[in-house]
C-alpha cells in the first residue's frame, strides 16, 4: 500500500524524524483553520498518490489563511493524472537552504535493502540516476543490521555531504530506518530532505510503501486505507477475501493460482484480437480451495461489473480436484439464481477432470459451455463477449 | 538423477500437526516421499499416523525442534507449513539447525522477515564457503522429482519421470505445463515462488539443470515484477548449453497493481512481461505466447529418441 504524503509525514513524526507542521484538510474551511493554526506562510499541497502534482497546479504557496482557503478550494476536486484530489495538506512554509535526496527500499535483485542518497535533491530520482549517476550514492543495507550508525556514516560519506553536516544527517537516516523497519515498509523516500536557513535537517516530502503481508502485526495500518480511492468492485471483493483486480474489458475471468490467472488474461487478450478486440475484464484468483461459496462470491463480483459480457472460468485441478470445482460452479449458479445472466465458459483440466466435466454436462445449465483447453475456452469466451457487445 | 531432491531425501515437515501440514504430509507420503518425522514444539514426543503409497500406515515421530529431528532421523529436507506469523522463527530454526534444503510453502510472509532469514542463511556457510541451507520459496508449491519424491504441494499424478526440467514462479502454471508435456515427463519440476524475496532463483535452478545429466531440455516460466527473468536470460546466454524455452505471464497486467503474488507488480516501466520476453529472446530462448505454444516450442527442440517412463 502506498501512503499519502501527510500519512508519511505523520509516520515520520511518530518515529522522531524532523518534519515541519502539516495538517490534512478535506474542505477549504478546514484548510483555512489549519493555516491559522500553523501561522505564517503555508503551502497547500494536493494529496494524491501520483507524481507531478506541482506541475499540475496541485501545490500552492499561501501567504495568509484566506489565501490557503482559496487555494484549497481550487485544488480540492482537481483531477491529477486520473486521481481526484479529496484532501490537501496545509504545510508550514520552509526556509530552504539546500535540498538533498534519500531513500531506502527493498532490493529484490540482491534480496536485501538499498539506500540511495544524494546532495542534489529536489528533482525526480530517475532523472538524477540517469543524468548524474555519480551524484547518487547507492549503499547496500544488510537485512540483519539495517541502517545502524556505521551504515548511516557510510551513506553520508559516499553521498559527499559536507563534513560538518554528516553527523546531523546520519542521525536522521537512522530514524528513517526506524520508520522502514518498524512500520514494515518496502520503500521510504524523502525528496527533498532539506537543510533550513537555520541549519536544521528536515524531511520535507515523503513517500512510503507498506507491506500488505505485514498487516497482521501492524494494527494501525488498516486505518491508512483510503476507501474513496478504491474501486467499488475491488472493495467488495476485498470484503469477501477475494484476490481481485478490476481491469477495462468485457471477458470476466476466474481462475486458480496467480500465475495461471495472469496467463489466462493474456490468452483471452490474444483471442480477443480475433473477436472485435474484446479484453479481459479482471484478475480473480480463487486460490487452491475453490468451494461453491468462493466461486459464488467470485461470480457475484464479476457479474456486478456492467462491462462484463461473458465469463471464462479456467481451472487446473490440482489439490482441489475438478469435480469439486464443477460442483462449486453448479452450486454457485444455484445460489446466484436470476442474478446470473451472462454466459460462462468453463475449462477444467487436471485431477478428476472426467468427473468434473460429467457433473457440468449433467447439470446442463443453459448459461454454461465447456471447453477442453485453455486456448479453446479463451476463444469461446471472447467470441461470446463480442457477440453480446454487437447486440 | 534430478536436482535438489531424490528418492534418498529424508524429509521432515515443520507444522506437521496443523491442517495444511497434515493434509500434505499424507499426500507426500502417497507420492512416495520418504517422510521421517515432523516438528511441533508443543507436541514433541507424540506421533502422527498417515498411510503411505503402499497402503501401509506409517507412524511419524513429532520432534520439539528441527535440530532434534535431524539428529534422530538424519533428515536433509524440511517442508514448512507454518502460518506467516510464525514463519520467520521456524525458518531461522531450520537454518540454525543446518538443514540442507528448506522448502517454505507459506504464503503471506512479511518481506522483511524473508529478507532476514535469507540473509541469515547466506551467513551460515559450510566448509566449502557455500551456504549450508538452500531455501526454496517462500510462497511456492515446492519441488517434485516424479517417481521419487515430492517436497511440497504439487499434484504428484500429473506426469512421471522424463527429461524435462521445469522452473517456475507459479504453482498452477507449473501444473499446467507438466500436464501439457505429460507424455515427455520431468526430471524435476521446481516452483521458486511468487514473493519479492525468494531463496532459490531461476538462475540457481538453471545452473542445476544444466549440470543434471537426466535433464534434456528446460522450461523456464516467469511472470511480471522484478528483473529475475532478465538476469536469467543473461545467465542462459553465457552458461546454459541445453535447449531452453520460456513463458512469461502478465502481458495484460496494469502498472502498479499486485496480481495475486506479492512480487507480481509492474512498477513504472520495470518488471513488464514484454521486457522479460525480449530479454529471453535476445538470449536465444524461444518464448511462447501461451502455455500451449510454449509446450509446442519445447517439443520442437526436445532431443529425439529419449527414453521416458512418463504416463
Amino acid at each position: 500500500m502506498d501512503l499519502y504524503e501527510y500519512q508519511a509525514r505523520d509516520l515520520f513524526e511518530a518515529h522522531g524524524v524532523p518534519v515541519l507542521a502539516g495538517i490534512v484538510a478535506q474542505t477549504p474551511e478546514e484548510a483555512k483553520a489549519a493555516a491559522e493554526k500553523i501561522g505564517g506562510v503555508t503551502v497547500v499541497k494536493a494529496q494524491v498518490k501520483v507524481g507531478g502534482r506541482g506541475k499540475a497546479g496541485g501545490v500552492k504557496v499561501a501567504k495568509t489563511a484566506d489565501e490557503a482557503f482559496e487555494h484549497a478550494k481550487a485544488i480540492l476536486g482537481m483531477d491529477i493524472k486520473g486521481h481526484t484530489v479529496h484532501q490537501v495538506m496545509i504545510a508550514q512554509g520552509a526556509d530552504i537552504a539546500e535540498e538533498y535526496y534519500f531513500s531506502v527500499l527493498l532490493d529484490r535483485s540482491n534480496r536485501t535493502y538499498l539506500a540511495m542518497c544524494s546532495v542534489e535533491g529536489g528533482m525526480e530520482i530517475e532523472q538524477l540516476a540517469e543524468e548524474r549517476p555519480e551524484a547518487l550514492a547507492k549503499v547496500p543495507v544488510s537485512a540483519l543490521t539495517g541502517i545502524d550508525a556505521a551504515t548511516a556514516d557510510k551513506i553520508v560519506a559516499e553521498a559527499n555531504f559536507p563534513e560538518e553536516l554528516r553527523g546531523k544527517v546520519a542521525e536522521v537516516l537512522v530514524k528513517l530506518w526506524d520508520v522502514f523497519e518498524k512500520e514494515d515498509a518496502t520503500l521510504v523516500e524523502v525528496n527533498p530532505l532539506v537543510k533550513t536557513g537555520a541549519g536544521e535537517i528536515v524531511a520535507l516530502d515523503g513517500k512510503v510503501t507498506l507491506d500488505d503481508n505485514a498487516e497482521f502485526r501492524q494494527e494501525g495500518h488498516g486505518a491508512l486505507v483510503d476507501e474513496r480511492s478504491e474501486d467499488p468492485l475491488e472493495a467488495k471483493a476485498k470484503a469477501n477475501d477475494l484476490n481481485y483486480v478490476k481491469l477495462d474489458g468485457e471477458v470476466g475471468i476466474i481462475g486458480n493460482g496467480a500465475g495461471l490467472v495472469m496467463s489466462t488474461l493474456d490468452v483471452v487478450a490474444y483471442a480477443g484480437e480475433n473477436h472485435g478486440g474484446v479484453k479481459p475484464a479482471n484478475f480473480l484468483d480463487i486460490g487452491g480451495g475453490a468451494s461453491a461459496e468462493v466461486m459464488a462470491n467470485g461470480l457475484d463480483v464479476i457479474l456486478n461489473d456492467a462491462q462484463v459480457k461473458s465469463v471464462f472460468v479456467n481451472v487446473f485441478g490440482g489439490i482441489t480436484a475438478c469435480d469439486a470445482v464443477a460442483n462449486g460452479v453448479v452450486q454457485a449458479l444455484e445460489i446466484l439464481g436470476d442474478k446470473a445472466t451472462k454466459p460462462l465458459v468453463v475449462r477444467l483440466d487436471g485431477n478428476n477432470v472426467d468427473e468434473g466435466r460429467r457433473i457440468l454436462r449433467e447439470a446442463n445449465h443453459p448459461l454454461v459451455t465447456q471447453a477442453t483447453s485453455m486456448d479453446e475456452g479463451a476463444d469461446k469466451a471472447a467470441e461470446l463477449a463480442n457477440a453480446s457487445a454487437q447486440k | 538423477m534430478s536436482i535438489y531432491l531424490n528418492k534418498d531425501s529424508k524429509v521432515i515437515v515443520q507444522g506437521i500437526t496443523g491442517g495444511e501440514g497434515s493434509k500434505h504430509t499424507a499426500r507426500m507420503l502417497h507420492a512416495g516421499t520418504n517422510i521421517v518425522g515432523g516438528v511441533n514444539a508443543r507436541k514433541a514426543g507424540t506421533t502422527v499416523t498417515h498411510r503411505d503409497n503402499a497402503g501401509k500406515d506409517v507412524e511419524l515421530p513429532v520432534f520439539g525442534s528441527v535440530a532434534e529431528a535431524m539428529e534422530a532421523t538424519g533428515a536433509d529436507v524440511s517442508v514448512m507449513f507454518v502460518p506467516p506469523k510464525f514463519a520467520k522463527d521456524a525458518a531461522i530454526e531450520a537454518i540454525e539447525a543446518g538443514i540442507p534444503l528448506l522448502v517454505v510453502i507459506t504464503e503471506g510472509i512479511p518481506v522483511q522477515d524473508s529478507a532476514e532469514f535469507f540473509a541469515l542463511s547466506q551467513e551460515k556457510t559450510g566448509a566449502d564457503g557455500k551456504p549450508v541451507t538452500r531455501i526454496l520459496g517462500p510462497n511456492c508449491p515446492g519441488i517434485i522429482t516424479p517417481g521419487e519424491s515430492l517436497a511440497g504441494i504439487t499434484p504428484a499424478n500429473i506426469t512421471g519421470k522424463g527429461g524435462v526440467g521445469l522452473v517456475s514462479k507459479s504453482g498452477t502454471l507449473t501444473y499446467q505445463m507438466m500436464y501439457e508435456l505429460r507424455d515427455l515427463g520431468f526430471s524435476t519440476a521446481i516452483g521458486i515462488g511468487g514473493d519479492p524475496v525468494i531463496g532459490t532463483t531461476h538462475i540457481d535452478a538453471l545452473e542445476a539443470f544444466e549440470a543434471d545429466p537426466e535433464t534434456k531440455a528446460i522450461v523456464m516460466i516467469g511472470e511480471i515484477g522484478g528483473d529475475a527473468e532478465e538476469r536469467a536470460a543473461e545467465f542462459i546466454k553465457n552458461n546454459v548449453t541445453k535447449p531452453v524455452v520460456g513463458y512469461v505471464a502478465g502481458f495484460t497486467a496494469p502498472e502498479g497493481k499486485t496480481m495475486g503474488h506479492a512480487g507480481a507488480i509492474v512498477s513504472g516501466s520495470s518488471g513488464t512481461a514484454q521486457a522479460k520476453k525480449e530479454a529471453l529472446e535476445a538470449a536465444g530462448v524461444k518464448v511462447g505466447k501461451t502455455p500451449s505454444e510454449t509446450a509446442h516450442l519445447l517439443r520442437e527442440i526436445y532431443p529425439e529418441h529419449e527414453e521416458s517412463s512418463a504416463l
